[in-house]
């Protein structure tokens, strides 16, 4: 089955945030990269932009398909993860882990909670 | 309408396979990852489900004559056991589709050819229409649900395949075809497919499908690598790099010139030679991206100025390369092998350059 991580918050279009000190970590889940498939390129925002919750932040594109890419809370981009631009398999090795995506300064804690547990999201895709 | 099936769809579906609706055809699209299907064709060997491509058969004293004004390739050249690659186009020259067509080795001149998903009732319709309107004595069956076939492709494919047999296939050159016991499964077994790869395409009775699927112990390859194998090659998929209705070229737009000989008479020739004589205004080319991006279907290509120009008609990342690369249509001017044009990726224009298929290099 697909790994659904208890500690992380999950948007229902595939996108999970993972609180960190004072910002959030950004990725897609392990269903998201299966059902892409070999994902071969990320367009992602720059430091300093800002993401709103529900908008599009970026895109995701796999041999087959291209998505767009969903922030789960908002705030400015305080990082993003470079090593996919040379390395976008890593969203599908590791998509908890090194194929994380961005980090946002939470600007409201709120939002947090307005996203799907663990595990709400394990029903959502099972 | 219900989607057609393959007859080992639940077993690819056991296997774990993801789908796609192709042609009105359910086809396993991927089984473990495209990259790696894709990788294990180039370096080793696949086998895909084919089975929506459609079966013709066509028999009796004037099946040559039926062929020959058909399809845009001499016919007349085919001994038994051969096959060519050929349009089939209207009286515009238009192609309807593109094909394979295999002679049989029968005492009379029989055929067998293969036009793509979904087109089978149509070119089965075309045919009877054409065969009547001209009053030939000719039999056309329609036979797409009395076969599976599977394309095995690769370096490792011919050992692969001769292993199930004792026919000499290993003699058979390219485009070469017969009949052989596969895994004790009598099956039309022809050196054609359409990765680029050396490998055998089996016709194999329907009933018999699993017999020879489980003997050819490779890496299945669902439709996914075989689109990009087949982009890397620079080779057509109807419906999309062409389409009789929404996309209508001729076989010289589409870079298939070479399957048309205007010194046999067939629907669309004069139109062809015409065509011919005057050149092309636009031309099916290659494209890689200089930037990062991923070209698809349907994205414009500019010139330098961001004048829109043409279109991408396939495009992806390539497997091989990892690069990024595209087919597509361009104006003759534009045409040439290194220049430089755009591809427009969600509003950005992305540096490009033509380039001759294949993308590959020693193919």
């Amino acid at each position: 089955m697909f790994d659904v991580p208890d500690d992380t918050h999950y948007l229902d279009s595939h996108e999970w945030a993972r609180r960190d000190d004072g910002t959030v970590r950004v990725g897609i889940s392990d269903f998201a990269q299966d059902e892409l498939g070999d994902v071969v390129f990320v367009e992602l925002p720059g430091v300093g932009d800002d993401v709103s919750a529900g908008e599009t932040f970026g895109v995701v594109e796999s041999i087959k398909a291209v998505s767009d890419l969903y922030a789960p809370v908002s705030g400015e981009v305080t990082a993003v993860n470079d090593d996919l631009f040379d390395q976008p398999e890593l969203v599908n090795d590791d998509p908890y882990g090194d194929g994380w995506m961005l980090e946002v300064a939470l600007a409201d804690e709120s939002e947090l909670d307005d996203l799907l547990s663990a595990e709400a999201y394990r029903d959502q895709i099972e | 309408m219900a989607l057609r099936k393959p007859p080992l769809r639940e077993r690819h579906a056991e296997r774990g396979a993801k789908f796609t609706e192709f042609g009105g055809w359910d086809m396993p699209v991927e089984f473990d990852s495209i990259r790696e299907e894709h990788t294990a064709v180039r370096e080793a060997a696949g086998i895909f489900d084919v089975s929506h491509m459609g079966e013709i058969e066509v028999a009796g004293p004037d099946a040559t004559a039926l062929m020959q004004r058909l399809t845009t390739n001499d016919v007349t050249a085919l001994s038994p056991g051969d096959s060519q690659y050929a349009a089939i186009t209207d009286a515009e020259g238009a192609i309807i589709d593109d094909t394979v067509v295999y002679r049989l080795p029968t005492d009379d001149a029989s055929y067998l050819f293969v036009p793509n998903a979904g087109h089978d009732e149509e070119i089965h319709d075309w045919w009877i229409d054409h065969r009547d309107e001209w009053d030939l004595d000719a039999t056309v069956r329609n036979a797409t649900d009395e076969y599976a076939m599977f394309a095995v492709q690769g370096p490792d494919a011919p050992d692969l395949v001769a292993e199930q047999t004792d026919a000499p296939i290993r003699n058979l050159s390219k485009f070469e075809a017969q009949y052989a016991d596969v895994a004790g499964v009598d099956c039309w077994t022809a050196r054609t497919g359409y990765t680029g790869e050396d490998g055998y395409e089996l016709l194999v009775p329907t009933s018999e499908a699993e017999t020879v699927w489980d003997a050819v112990d490779c890496q299945p390859c669902g439709l996914g690598a075989r689109d990009t194998l087949r982009i890397e090659m620079g080779y057509l998929l109807s419906g999309q790099d062409f389409d009789h209705e929404s996309n209508p070229r001729t076989p010289y737009e589409a870079g298939i010139g070479f399957t048309v000989k205007l010194d046999t008479e067939f629907l669309g020739r004069d139109a062809l030679e015409a065509a011919h004589a005057e050149g092309v205004a636009e031309k099916f080319v290659g494209l890689t991206l200089l930037d990062r991006g991923v070209p698809r279907t349907g994205y414009d290509v500019t010139d330098e100025d961001g004048h829109v120009v043409g279109t991408v008609t396939s495009g992806t990342m390539s497997p091989t390369l990892n690069e990024p690369i595209a087919l597509g249509y361009l104006p003759a001017d534009h045409a040439d092998p290194g220049t430089r044009v755009r591809v427009v990726v969600r509003g950005q224009q992305k540096r490009a350059k033509v380039v001759t298929p294949p993308f590959l290099e020693d193919y």
